[in-house]
């Protein structure tokens, strides 16, 4: 891998290595994956190589426009990359957004049944186990609400809830807590950490928030910039449940941050 | 890979670090404080004061007026006939049959019409949405179309049809069908991208979107054009029916009040006024608007009326 790797902090939990080529224990494999918008402008994403193992918790970091949210995409296939491959292994990934982008017609139930549906599960199933998932992130019995009737937090486990009916081993996430408040940021840190250890999902987290990025990964990747490319990585050992203001995420998150600064100060004229 | 591992002690000993039981009683608590509140419904004394009162007041304050009018004598009675007058002819109206009848003739029609300009028009609007190309050579027209006061179309629609039901139902046709084929593309031109993009993250077909996406998605828009082609279509089937009078045809509301104003009966055309107005009014109120706050509550609108 291009990236250099500087774990500075305790190894409490083992790190997953990473996987030689001939393994299959990867969720995700990009292989020199480049993308362009326009012919004849520079590529917003450039060679990049990236192998999530089976339930690695990898955050995305970076500055506006190094592309993070458009490699989510392309590994959610909502695209194609212009040059160089991403294999997905574990079937279709589920997404989630900054926004919930529930929708607004159907109750909080009938937005993770919608997900159970589009899978192809009975109709009585469907309503349990919508249930069961509220439950998981401790919404239930507010499954006949409507979208209106929740908080922004509340909306967004529904969406976390939504991306948990897909069943999918690989939750790929784009700032999914940016627009929510430092306190349900919190609160939605834990639940997700909480999710993220019972299923054993593998997330690519997306965030330009340090501090979030080192209290929630086992790996941090710090992007640069106009082309997007991996330029640092970090293996975060310290154990969970960790806490944002905690003397260790402290110390880490300065050490990246100076690093994105540097990365972000290049592009001054 | 690093070697050094200085804080890992007091990392994992560190105090304050939440359990799983601390989080949801956290998290419940963040839920109970921030779901939003809803103002409280107001009571049937409040709803009466502030919604049924004043459009009473109101017509009773045009009564009067009216009456003053009618007592000054500023027109002959003939052309300024009293409330009661009025009154009068419209029961007279209303228990020989003539008001039953008219009502019965125009709001068929009206439905008929309404109901074929549904059809066209949520044809139309589906084929502009659909085709890129359709809808840049359409788009300014039926635009434009709604502009076009439809009592315009009367004249050429006697000349293609003479005086028949088909010269009516032309001009019904071409006053609603551009609102709601508009309605339907303003319907799906409301559909955020970002949740057609999250069906196919959920891995929803093409079909699937469009079910559970994008017709759900494009319905207040659908319905708000489908209210107005109603409207337009009740506002044609008048000026139609006003001036393709004929004894084969029928008399309907608009031919009503053309014979009021024949017989120079005031009081006939204030009372088929009145008629068009109460039935206009009632199938917005008994139909469009129930459909409509349904529609609007369920997603946490309000609706404009």
């Amino acid at each position: 891998m291009a990236a250099s790797s500087e774990g500075a902090l305790a190894r409490c939990a083992p790190a997953p290595e990473a996987t030689g080529p001939a393994s299959a224990s990867f969720s995700v494999r990009i292989t020199q994956l480049s993308h362009l918008f326009e012919r004849d402008r520079p590529p917003v994403l450039d060679r990049i190589d990236l192998d999530v193992t089976h339930g690695e918790f990898v955050c995305l970091l970076g500055a506006s426009g190094c592309g993070k949210s458009t490699l989510l995409s392309l590994i959610a296939g909502l695209g194609t990359p212009t040059h160089g491959s991403i294999e997905v292994t574990v079937g279709r990934p589920a997404l989630m957004f900054q926004e919930p982008a529930l929708l607004p017609w159907l109750t909080a139930a009938g937005n993770v049944e919608l997900a159970l549906k589009a899978r192809g599960v009975s109709r009585r199933q469907r309503r349990q186990e919508a249930e069961r998932l509220l439950g998981v992130v401790n919404l239930a019995g507010h499954g006949g609400k409507r979208v209106h009737e929740l908080s922004g937090g509340m909306r967004q486990r529904v969406a976390l809830a939504r991306a948990l009916a897909q069943d999918s081993r690989l939750l790929l996430m784009d700032e999914p807590f940016a627009a929510l408040d430092a306190i349900t940021r919190d609160a939605l840190h834990e639940e997700l950490t909480q999710v993220w250890a019972q299923r054993e999902l593998s997330i690519v987290f997306v965030t330009h928030n340090v501090r979030e990025a080192v209290r929630l990964a086992q790996r941090v990747l710090l992007m640069s910039s106009r082309p997007g490319r991996i330029i640092r990585q970090w293996q975060v050992e310290l154990s969970q449940p960790r806490a944002i203001e905690s003397p260790g995420v402290s110390a880490l998150a300065t050490e990246i941050t100076q690093h994105l600064r540097a990365e972000i100060s290049r592009h001054a004229r | 890979m690093p070697a050094e591992r200085p804080t890992q002690t007091a990392q994992t000993a560190e105090v304050g670090t939440p359990t799983v039981a601390d989080s949801r009683a956290f998290e419940a608590g963040l839920d109970a404080l921030e779901v939003p509140t809803l103002p409280p419904r107001p009571g049937p004394g409040t709803v009466f004061v502030r919604s049924v009162l004043p459009p009473i007041v109101a017509v009773v304050v045009v009564l009067a007026l009216w009456q003053l009018a009618w007592h000054a004598e500023l027109k002959p009675s003939f052309a300024l006939p009293s409330p009661a007058d009025v009154l009068h002819t419209f029961t007279q109206m209303m228990s020989d049959g003539r008001a039953w009848d008219a009502i019965s003739i125009s709001v068929s029609r009206g439905a008929v019409g309404f109901a074929a300009s549904v059809l066209v028009g949520t044809a139309l609007g589906l084929a502009m949405w659909r085709s890129r190309w359709l809808r840049a050579a359409l788009g300014p027209f039926v635009s434009g179309l709604q502009s076009l006061p439809s009592v315009a179309w009367v004249p050429a629609a006697i000349i293609w049809f003479g005086l028949s039901d088909a010269a009516i139902y032309a001009v019904v046709l071409l006053g609603a069908v551009p609102s709601i084929a508009n309605g339907l593309l303003a319907g799906f031109d409301q559909v955020p991208p970002l949740l057609d993009k999250v069906g196919r993250v959920l891995g929803l077909g093409t079909a699937g979107r469009i079910r559970h996406v994008l017709l759900p998605g494009a319905l207040p828009g659908y319905l708000a054009g489908l209210k107005q082609g109603w409207a337009f279509s009740w506002r044609s089937l008048m000026a139609a029916e006003l001036i393709t009078y004929s004894p084969a045809l029928g008399i309907g509301l608009g031919q009503q009040l053309n014979i009021g104003r024949e017989l120079n009966a005031m009081d006939l055309v204030i009372a088929s006024i009145f008629l068009i107005l109460i039935v206009g009014v009632a199938i917005e109120l008994l139909f469009f608007a129930p459909l409509e706050r349904r529609v609007l509550r369920v997603r946490g609108l309000r609706s404009a009326t």
